[in-house]
């Protein structure tokens, strides 16, 4: 068996299981099994990116994509109690348009794309050469090394956006403040205050002292 | 022999699942930012494939791009779907409507 014949199969195999994956997304009942289906699909179209020779996008579609946005979704999946019926009500109602849309858009895009074109391009040799990542990796430290830091930025602004917005803030919540505990003095805490003798008098007459004023409360 | 076609194709049938999702689960937010999700597979799929198949390597670097920013979104969308739950105890789009847009 040759070898573009081989990568032929496996392109089918994974664009298949893709198509099903997204599918099952779009259609199951139980959101847990929408996000597993998408993992299957992003998994399957990192196969097909492979077989593009894209590598890098591939391993970083698995790790970021699988491992990362995936498994937060599954958490807030979880988290969430989600009523099934009501959410899956009107699904029937919007089935029949939906199906239409997506299939005119999909004939629409067919035909933009040409039937005669499906042999027009066919895989020369690989631009990157041997290695992918150097390809990207030059470009990107490069040519596109201000888009970078701004995808660095964005990221950031990520990570804060997503915590102020979750971040809760209770009322009738006692908390303890670190930075007033550390910041406290021994003269704030203790009061010293000096206090006049008081002997009983019945036990030994003591002889009568007059308390000095500035003792006096 | 796998041509460019093949690509586009498999990117178009995804984009068009991911259309129909949106117009389907019209209640689950859940569902819909994952439909965005598939989205935005299909077209990072189109620009890995023209990166390859004319040998450029922007296509492959806006991939990057379109994956760091589609983290961050999706972290920000889940943040407010977990606020927006917290606050009405609903994900239904119909009932999210104190805007009245």
């Amino acid at each position: 068996m040759n070898t573009d014949l081989l990568q032929l199969i496996c392109f089918y195999f994974f664009g298949a299981v893709a198509v099903i994956g997204g599918l099952m997304v779009i259609s199951v009942k139980n959101s847990v099994h929408a996000v597993l289906s998408l993992v299957l699909t992003f998994f399957s179209m990192a196969c097909v990116w492979l077989l593009a020779e894209a590598e890098f996008l591939a391993i970083a579609l698995v790790v970021v994509y699988v491992g990362a946005v995936m498994v937060l979704f599954l958490f807030v999946v979880m988290m969430l109690d989600i009523k099934q019926e009501v959410v899956r009500e009107g699904f029937i109602r919007y089935l029949p348009v939906g199906i239409v849309v997506a299939v005119v858009m999909l004939a629409e895009m067919l035909a933009m794309i040409g039937v005669k074109a499906m042999h027009a391009h066919t895989l020369g040799p690989n631009p990157a050469g041997d290695s992918n990542v150097a390809w990207l990796g030059q470009a990107l430290y490069t040519e596109f090394l201000l888009p970078f830091e701004i995808a660095a930025l964005i990221l950031t602004v990520g990570i804060v956006a997503a915590v102020a917005l979750t971040l809760r803030q209770r009322a009738g919540v006692r908390h303890q403040s670190a930075a007033q505990q550390v910041a406290v003095h021994a003269a704030d805490r203790v009061r010293v205050v000096k206090v006049a003798v008081e002997r009983p008098a019945s036990v030994n007459p003591a002889p009568v002292v007059v308390p000095p004023q500035e003792n006096a409360p | 022999m796998i041509t460019l076609s093949h690509y586009i194709v498999l990117g178009a049938i995804l984009f068009c699942i991911a259309v129909a999702g949106l117009f389907i689960n019209r209640k689950n937010v859940i569902v819909l930012l994952m439909a965005i999700e598939l989205m935005l597979l299909a077209v990072n799929t189109n620009f890995v494939a023209f990166s390859r198949f004319f040998g450029d390597v922007g296509g492959q670097v806006f991939v990057f791009f379109i994956l760091t920013v589609a983290a961050a979104e999706s972290a920000i969308g889940l943040a407010i779907l977990v606020l927006l739950f917290r606050n009405r105890s609903t994900i239904n789009v119909a009932e999210i409507d104190s805007m009245k847009g």
